[in-house]
């Protein structure tokens, strides 16, 4: 059921790209989301062209990464939508109190691409990168922030708890539907109220065992003396390798080929 | 009648996480057994229950309940999940209500009955788990882990089931809250003729009440007999990680020292008996 939700989740083989180092897969992630709001038109075409590229080199079936986009496809709905009857201009189609303008169509499209391949993008990131390597990744690379008193360590620890909770959350989530379908509660049928009403009995147990889990983890932090901050050192530290450098290279002349080609033509 | 033909499960299939969780099952559960289906964890026996009342689809293989089978397009699946209770491992986490009467409403008004009717079987279904009145406008959360526990399978029950089915009722639960639980289920199985399964890694939880054993190993039904015949073999089950009941080893160790006693007894009294029986002093009363 909820299992299909695909983000945020670690899809385990081996590949280059899941060999990177975290910094290299969050920096590449920046300059990709960054480079869909600044290249535009041809720029996109290289976008996903790139992006295809690195999903092959990731051994991540595509089908797998697409299966993940559906649950975003009733929010993406919602914008294209917006987009496409409420942008004022040039009108392209119209019926009833509805039109349809050349810039609304034109807006609508940029903005589907755009979601598409930041979503797509930022999948493949988490994808290939382990929780624990994620956080370690961000924690370095946020290591200057400690000058202005942003507690790093500490945030970096919530995120990793965070994305940890993410799966643990929807298998829970997962159990307590088919705990209330055997009682007989119906998820889909009914109008909206209907429906809203419905997810009560997931809502109500979910809301309580995520206090549960928050509960129980804090208390084994305590009973284990965890501290934070200062002085902890990894087992695993985030060592470059020299393809590192490579990727680092390939993702820069990826950033400046976006905008060059989103510039120049068109 | 439930059968279950060559059932197999695969989770997130075509993916690197691809599972085998249940290979090849097949089963006939008859009206009114109780049984106990046990296997280490991870043997899959939470992934077999799962079908019999169509909460999972098969990757392959069938599922029927009176004949016909569950996944058929013009089976009503609703119907079913009434017909074949589950409850699921630590129920008491599916708990919602403001008070433990709603609670248990919530199954049977699911069911579309009237007001009447699903008072009444809640009402029923608490006094079958020894729930007393008191507690009935109670917040569940309010409650002890094993009042808890019962409030939820009353949940279930409530739904008049023909068959029912229990994952692990008795886990976490101290010893007096898992004999209190074993029990019920017992005595409710014995007034009423229900098909119950009762799910569990530990022999000694369903040894007592059931009267036909399925051991499921990596999968598959490694055993399916009647409990004494199972018992005996208890290298085999030891290898599974699984054991048999206390009684068992003490009989063993007795007869391998020369004592004829039944090796099959169960209970303090049949292994009192048998010992006396095997010393020659039958007429002797504990
Ligand atoms: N929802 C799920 N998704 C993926 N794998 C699962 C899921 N549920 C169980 N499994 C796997 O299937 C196998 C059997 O699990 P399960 O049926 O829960 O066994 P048991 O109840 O006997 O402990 C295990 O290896 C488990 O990891
Ligand atoms: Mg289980």
């Amino acid at each position: 059921m909820l299992r299909n939700i695909t983000l945020g989740q670690y899809y385990p083989v081996d590949s280059i790209i899941h060999r990177l180092d975290p910094r290299v897969k969050l920096v590449a992630t920046l300059l990709f989301i960054i480079s869909l709001f600044v290249g535009r038109y041809t720029g996109y075409i290289v976008a996903t062209l790139f992006l295809l590229t690195v999903i092959k080199l990731s051994k991540v079936p595509l089908r797998f990464i697409v299966r993940g986009m559906k649950a975003i496809v009733f929010i993406m709905l919602f914008a294209v939508v917006f987009n496409l009857f409420l942008t004022p201009g040039e009108v392209a189609v119209s019926f009833w109190v509805l039109s349809i303008t050349w810039e609304g169509i034109r807006l609508a499209a940029m903005l589907a691409i755009r979601l598409i391949l930041l979503l797509m993008g930022s999948s493949v990131m988490t994808l290939t990168t382990t929780p624990g390597n994620l956080t370690d990744g961000l924690e370095k690379l946020m290591r200057p922030l400690r000058v202005i008193r942003i507690p790093v360590h500490e945030v970096a620890m919530m995120m990793s708890i965070a994305l940890r909770f993410i799966p643990i959350l929807m298998e829970e989530t997962d159990k307590i539907m088919k705990a209330q379908i055997a009682r007989g509660a119906d998820f889909e049928s009914g109008n909206l109220i209907k429906k809203a009403k419905s997810l009560v009995p997931l809502l109500v147990p979910l809301f309580i065992s995520a206090f549960r889990r928050a509960n129980d983890l804090a208390m084994a932090m305590e009973a284990r003396c965890y501290q934070g901050g200062e002085h902890r050192t990894k087992m695993k530290p985030l060592i470059y390798r020299w393809q590192d450098g490579v990727a680092y290279l390939l993702v820069l002349a990826y950033f400046a080929a976006c905008i060059v080609a989103g510039r120049l033509l068109f | 009648m439930l059968i279950v033909d060559h059932l197999t499960h695969i989770y997130e299939k075509n993916t690197a996480m691809a599972q085998t969780a249940i290979h090849d099952i097949n089963l006939v559960i008859p009206e009114g057994q109780f049984i106990g289906l046990i296997g280490h964890t991870g043997s899959g026996k939470s992934t077999l229950i799962q079908h019999l009342n169509g909460l999972l689809k098969p990757t392959s293989g069938s599922v029927f309940f009176h004949g016909a089978d569950i996944h058929d397009d013009d089976f009503d699946r609703k119907q079913l999940r009434s017909k074949v209770g589950l409850v699921f491992q630590y129920p008491e986490h599916q708990l919602f209500e403001v008070d433990v009467w709603s609670d248990v409403c919530f199954g049977p008004r699911n069911l579309g009955l009237d007001k009447l009717n699903v008072e009444l079987r809640a009402y029923h279904a608490l006094k079958q788990v020894g729930i007393s009145d008191e507690h009935f406008y109670q917040s569940p959360f309010d409650l002890s882990g094993g009042e808890k526990r019962r409030v939820a399978i009353a949940g279930v029950l409530a739904m008049a089931p023909e068959v029912l089915i229990l994952d692990e009722p008795t886990a976490g639960l101290d010893p007096g809250g898992r004999d209190e639980i074993l029990g019920q289920i017992a005595a409710l199985q014995a007034e009423t003729g229900i098909t119950v399964v009762l799910v569990s890694h530990s022999m000694d939880d369903i040894a007592k009440h059931v009267e036909r054993i399925i051991v499921m190993r990596g999968g598959k039904i490694a055993d399916d007999d009647v409990p004494t015949a199972i018992f005996m073999k208890f290298a085999e089950l030891e290898e599974m990680g699984l054991g048999a009941p206390q009684m068992t080893y003490i009989m063993d160790a007795l007869r391998l020292r020369g004592l004829a006693v039944d090796p099959a007894a169960l209970t303090v009294t049949a292994a009192y008996n048998s010992i006396m029986k095997a010393l020659g002093m039958e007429n002797h009363h504990a």
